[in-house]
């Protein structure tokens, strides 16, 4: 992860996010020119059109069975959103998964209940999340090189476990989680991931800790001559991301209803693309969670509509990869060619 | 001083490498026979060339997340026009690899030198993209052994002492250890990794310098990707799938540096090799191949705590090594 040094700052421009203008736009025109409202656009744009695209599509059920094509995901995302916001990166969430629902699934063969079946996942992701904090923080390493690392490392005592293998008991109550309805349409994980938005939101627009998290991003050595604890903030962020990355186990686990090592193969790097769409910047110190949510929205909406078209799921990734750059590189040529113009 | 340094981190797997043969082949003798390690080596070949690609791209403080999924796509066009038309000369088809490669990689190179994205966000972008062109190229269906032509498949197996597919590699390693060592593009690598102001300042095109370390990743990947169809006499969407990790940890395990600017061509070569007498390792000693991820994770990680203290010790840059700590 390149970080704000001297050197950067030389190849840093007037149109950076940074800069100081002199004089404020008023808020109503800041939020229209925001990404958040150019994503919302986009947003509404493939609602609409998926409304033309398919007569399916406005069924109050099937939008309800699109919401899990996501919110799975979106809980890891928005930890994740402020692990990258603070410079950092975790590629491991999807290993740290098959992990945690490997372990669930012993811990359901050796007759635990429910209850027991919980603590077990949420107590995996954190071992997992501390392991990633403590070899990033306290022996300085790059943030994706370890958790690359991390990645096989947990993936792999998965398949240790459980080689061809697969766990498919787990008790009566454990459905709930992935399957249960809280009320009419309304899944409980999609109750869970509204929770999480606002939990996350709240923590990182309204409380000192979210303004800690900005500022390790934009730059860790005035943080910490600010008297901010960098180090021990970076580690709770990865503690908090190996947590929902325990909560995504349990939530995948009870809808799939079986392990298999392979499980969330992928995962990251979706969840990294749904960050980056929802306008956190990859090199720290700047994005909300409200883009995290619309992007959210955004790819559950394109991966459902072209299910209905019958469009395969790799022909989409395409389609997914073509939206991360495009939505990276449009601002940026815009941002070149507008200096010319004035 | 750094030299010296960078000399011992390859001693050190070299030393590891060699004391790992020695413990297999203490109880399995057959392990270090010469034609086994021949074996190794065939087995881990496409893994060294694509290190050797990939490290260009690091040197110069970039990733390159896309070479798997180019591989497979090259492997899948070049494995469809020979089953298509089997009268295509087969240096034809390598040619068509190569370039198609290097094509797919400037790609990634002008997204990062011209529009400026960040390497990582770019290369994820082009591994999915690239990864479903084969599908939509293929239609989801796979190129099997019986539709290959037998010359498309031999090549890679031809033997003049060791297979082609060992002196290919060895022929790219040289190529390589040239490249990096004895012209100005291998330095630029270097240079614009370590110190991308100072490169500016001594003449170097920082963004040329990057897109050319792209361009060179990609031509290898289309190289690797005629070699892995040919050589496992199947091409489909999957093939390689998640590779790109294992590219990457060669590299590190090598000692080239995630920062940039750091690295060698025998390092990246050990690296790969490291990775390869493991994997080929797990099945003589009986332990299960499902072993091997976690075990590779492992060597990852304790490879990045040994660069991480190669260059504290180097202390490059003052206030960076402070950040570090912060």
């Amino acid at each position: 992860m390149s970080r704000e040094t001297p050197e950067s700052r030389l190849e840093s421009r007037p149109d950076s996010r940074r800069a100081i203008p002199d004089r404020l736009s008023t808020p109503g025109a800041r939020l229209l020119r925001s990404w958040e409202a150019l994503l919302l656009a986009v947003a509404v744009a493939i609602f609409v059109a998926n409304c033309f695209a398919s007569p399916y599509f406005l069924d109050p059920w099937n939008l309800s069975d699109a919401t899990f094509n996501f919110t799975e995901k979106a809980m890891i995302a928005f930890p994740m959103a402020l692990l990258i916001i603070a410079g950092e990166i975790d590629l491991s969430v999807a290993a740290i998964i098959a992990l945690a629902s490997t372990i669930m699934g012993m811990a359901a063969e050796a007759g635990f209940g429910t209850p027991a079946l919980v603590l077990v996942g949420l107590g995996v992701g954190l071992v997992c999340g501390a392991v990633n904090g403590t070899l990033v923080t306290r022996f300085g390493l790059p943030s994706i090189v370890v958790t690359i690392g991390t990645m096989s490392l947990f993936r792999g005592i998965a398949y240790i476990i459980l080689g061809d293998q697969a766990y498919t008991s787990y008790p009566p109550g454990f459905d709930y989680f992935g399957q249960g309805y809280v009320f009419w349409v309304i899944s409980f994980e999609f109750v869970l991931f509204a929770a999480l938005a606002v939990l996350f939101g709240v923590l990182l627009r309204r409380t000192s800790f979210g303004r800690m998290v900005y500022a390790v991003g934009n730059n860790p050595m005035a943080a910490r001559f600010s008297g901010l604890r960098v180090g021990r903030i970076r580690f709770l962020l990865f503690l908090m991301t190996g947590l929902l990355s325990g909560v995504a186990a349990i939530c995948l686990t009870s809808r799939l209803g079986s392990t298999r090592p392979s499980i969330a193969l992928g995962w990251e790097l979706e969840i990294v693309t749904m960050v980056v769409l929802g306008g956190v910047s990859i090199l720290g110190g700047a994005g909300t969670i409200a883009g995290v949510v619309i992007a959210a929205f955004v790819l559950g909406m394109v991966t459902f509509g072209f299910g209905l078209l019958n469009v395969p799921g790799i022909v989409m990734s395409i389609f997914i990869g073509l939206l991360l750059i495009a939505v990276i590189a449009l601002p940026r040529l815009a941002a070149r060619l507008a200096p010319r113009r004035a | 001083m750094a030299d010296r340094l960078l000399r011992s981190r390859e001693m050190i797997l070299a030393v590891a490498i060699g004391a790992m043969i020695l413990l297999i082949s203490l109880r399995f003798p057959a392990f270090a026979e010469p034609a086994n390690l021949g074996r190794v080596f065939n087995d881990t070949a496409i893994l060294v060339m694509l290190a050797l690609g990939q490290m260009a791209v690091i040197l110069t403080k970039s990733i390159d997340l896309s070479v798997a999924a180019n591989l497979a796509l090259n492997g899948m066009v070049v494995a469809m026009l020979n089953s298509a038309f089997p009268g295509i000369p087969i240096p034809a088809l390598i040619l068509l690899a190569i370039l198609l490669g290097a094509a797919l990689g400037a790609v990634n190179g002008l997204m990062v030198w011209k529009l400026d994205i960040p390497p990582i966000v770019a290369t994820l972008g082009t591994l999915t993209i690239y990864r479903g062109l084969i599908f939509v190229v293929s239609g989801g269906a796979w190129v099997n052994a019986h539709e290959m032509s037998p010359a498309f498949k031999d090549l890679p197996r031809a033997a003049l002492g060791l297979p082609a597919l060992s002196w290919i590699a060895l022929g790219v390693i040289g190529l390589a250890w040239l490249l990096y060592t004895r012209t100005a593009t291998g330095r630029a690598f270097h240079a614009v990794g370590g110190n991308a102001n100072a490169a500016v300042y001594a003449g170097i095109d920082t963004g040329r310098t990057r897109f050319a370390a792209y361009v060179l990743s990609g031509a290898i990947a289309g190289l690797c990707g005629y070699l892995w169809v040919a050589r496992y006499a199947v091409a489909y969407v999957d093939i390689a799938g998640g590779f790109e990790l294992d590219v990457i940890a060669a590299c590190v395990i090598g000692g080239v540096s995630i920062a940039g600017g750091i690295g060698s061509v025998a390092g990246a070569v050990l690296g790969a090799l490291f990775l390869g007498v493991i994997k080929n390792a797990l099945p003589v000693v009986n332990i299960s191949p499902f072993w091997q991820l976690a075990i590779s994770g492992s060597a990852i990680i304790i490879a990045v705590a040994f660069n991480a203290r190669a260059e504290r010790r180097k202390g490059r840059v003052i206030l960076r090594t402070a950040e570090h700590r912060a």
